[in-house]
């Protein structure tokens, strides 16, 4: 939770637009915290300038614990604590153990990137974060540009529109999540009109 | 950003491509005088061999005719896919695998003389169902298995059906290719031209995917090579011939992509293609290990003697190590391991050096592979992996550096009037 800020939001209703503008905030300096859009658009992380993700590299890591897992444990089944002779095959029946070891690997890292990826995203139940303007969802791309103490509002305010912003607003809200409900909100912002 | 000037090829290219070509037909002179291939094989399925050295020339030849053979005929399998599944991304580049495809003809040639020689020749060493005397009743060399089988592994069906397959593959890639060359000359094409001319391409495409199901995805590999282990038989076998090849299909078109990106050419071919094509090797080197996993389980867990003893022969038994045991599980290294961990990551698969690595590791596994499909039925524990062997690999990578490079010179690398070039220039992983 990292406390209350200030934002200016800036509305795009097209993408083509979005692109040069993301472009043009970052080039004159400004942090954009986030940009919510109603689609997942192609290119846009390369824009804004996140890194990669590294959940391949966890995926990865899964992978080997369902591996090692599989084969940990099948084979001290099989060999110490319980031999069975399955049709005078040996007791480390590699081959036969293959599927199961394959498919703990695909269970692990499977799940395992489903959980990190809602860890990174601070995706759960009960959690609950601002909403900076409901048409994210629907028709609108709103780019969330954060304030410090020494930017100039209406500054922002006049760049989002020369760059195309059709509705500009500022916010002071919540920019980390918090437990609980929505209409507790209220409490932890207040909106002011822009212009 | 011309798109129409010709590509000439570098010096040492027609110097490698001549030297390899040589160095073959010179391994092929050496095996014709010392190993006599035409003296009269002796033959018993597991016994003595009369002359090793005359069985493992045919199926030197053998194994090195079928494995070039069919990698470069997954190279119009490459194409007939993308154009049946209307992909766009791999346009750019599509004029390689059609020249490696153009190689078809010749090889396809050489494959059928070479089994054209081994089955008029009699040499039962190679295809031991060629002896007539395994189908008279009432004698003691009757074979009750082979003479149910005889209906399908017989000289005539052979030969014919093995020319059947490899014409139309001629026939069907060369219409494929003539149709991209075409379009060269006919200049920009409109909506409606263009749609129909997808449509032909699409029609042919279909044509070359159903024949190729019928002959590479199941009969060829039978005839050509499971026959040579005429008691046995796995279901698998068509399908883990075909994953070999067209793996090292998508390796020698990686191959001759960077090859001529490094010389400048194919301006439109970025990463992102690269990209694309090492998850191609990626995804069938795995697929490969899933079919060999899936043949060797399956006979393993079942353990039926008729069945278990084609690994027998390769890896022997648990108190008697068989003699192809390293290579065996080499192959499993390089095919699988190998590709499976160093094309995992994106970095690896956009990284110029390193796919061609892989791709050139991939060929070579496969290689070694299709030597252990081939050699535990003919020459037995007397394999040898010499000079010899490697001479005659040449020979085939010579004639597809010639097969190729003679097509990239005579018509221009990029496809410039396809209707999704521009979808392939702008392509974005």
């Amino acid at each position: 939770m990292s406390g209350i800020k200030k934002f200016v939001v800036g509305s795009f209703d097209d993408e083509v637009v979005l692109f040069p503008a993301v472009k043009n905030v970052r080039k004159a300096g400004y942090k954009i915290h986030d940009v919510y859009t109603p689609f997942p658009v192609h290119g846009l992380d390369h824009a804004m300038g996140l890194r990669e993700t590294s959940i391949h590299t966890a995926g990865f890591i899964y992978a080997v614990m369902g591996t090692t897992t599989a084969l940990t444990f099948i084979s001290w089944v099989f060999t110490k604590d319980w031999p069975l002779n399955i049709g005078g095959k040996p007791h480390f029946a590699l081959p036969a153990w293959i599927p199961i070891t394959f498919e703990l690997t695909v269970l692990f890292s499977a799940v395992g990137m489903v959980l990190t990826f809602c860890y990174l995203c601070q995706l759960s139940p009960f959690v609950k974060k601002h909403h900076f303007s409901a048409r994210s969802t629907d028709d609108h791309f709103v780019m969330v540009i954060e304030c410090t103490e020494k930017t100039n509002d209406s500054e922002v305010q006049s760049f989002l529109q020369s760059v195309g912003a059709k509705d500009i607003n500022i916010q002071v809200a919540e920019s980390g999540w918090w437990l609980g409900r929505y209409d507790k909100e209220q409490k932890l912002y207040r909106e002011e009109l822009g212009y | 950003m011309n798109y129409n000037n010709k590509f000439e090829l570098p010096g040492s290219y027609k110097k490698w491509t001549w030297g390899l070509i040589v160095a073959g037909l010179l391994a092929v002179l050496y095996g014709f005088i010392v190993f006599h291939p035409f003296a009269h094989p002796v033959h018993a399925e597991g016994g003595s061999h009369g002359n090793v050295n005359g069985t493992r020339f045919w199926a030197v030849l053998l194994q090195n005719s079928v494995y070039w053979l069919l990698t470069a005929n997954a190279a119009m399998f490459f194409i007939c896919i993308t154009t049946l599944a209307m992909g766009g991304w791999q346009v750019a580049m599509r004029r390689v695998p059609e020249a490696i495809s153009s190689v078809v003809p010749v090889l396809g040639l050489i494959t059928f003389i070479i089994l054209l020689a081994i089955v008029l020749g009699g040499r039962t060493d190679i295809y031991h169902w060629l002896d007539p005397n395994l189908y008279v009743k009432g004698t003691g060399t009757f074979d009750k298995i082979l003479n149910g089988k005889h209906g399908f592994l017989n000289p005539t069906f052979f030969l014919v059906w093995s020319a059947v397959s490899i014409i139309l593959w001629i026939l069907l890639g060369r219409k494929m290719r003539s149709l991209s060359l075409k379009s060269d000359e006919t200049g920009p094409m409109d909506h409606a031209e263009a749609k129909r001319w997808i449509d032909v391409n699409f029609t042919y495409a279909s044509y070359f995917i159903v024949f190729f199901g019928l002959s590479v995805a199941s009969t060829v590999p039978w005839l050509w090579l499971m026959s040579i282990d005429p008691h046995w038989y796995s279901t698998m076998y068509s399908w883990y011939t075909f994953a070999s090849t067209f793996v090292s299909g998508l390796s020698l078109i990686a191959i001759f992509v960077i090859f001529l990106k490094n010389r400048g050419q194919l301006e439109y071919v970025t990463e992102e293609h690269l990209h694309d094509i090492g998850k191609f090797m990626f995804a069938f080197s795995v697929f490969w290990a899933y079919l060999w996993f899936d043949q060797y389980m399956l006979i393993w867990y079942s353990n039926q003697p008729e069945e278990t003893r084609y690994f027998i022969d390769r890896i022997g038994t648990a108190t008697k190590t068989g003699p192809y045991y390293g290579i065996f599980f080499f192959n499993l290294v390089v095919n699988f391991m190998a590709p499976l961990l160093i094309l995992m990551r994106k970095s690896s698969k956009r990284n110029w050096t390193i796919v061609t690595f892989v791709a050139v590791l991939i060929i070579f596994g496969h290689w070694i592979d299709f030597f252990q499909m081939i050699m535990p039925g003919t020459v037995g524990p007397n394999f040898e992996l010499m000079p010899f062997e490697f001479g005659i690999a040449c020979l085939f990578i010579g004639v597809i550096m010639w097969g190729v490079g003679g097509y990239l010179t005579k018509h221009s690398l990029v496809a410039k009037n396809h209707p999704f070039l521009k979808e392939s220039m702008i392509h974005h992983t």
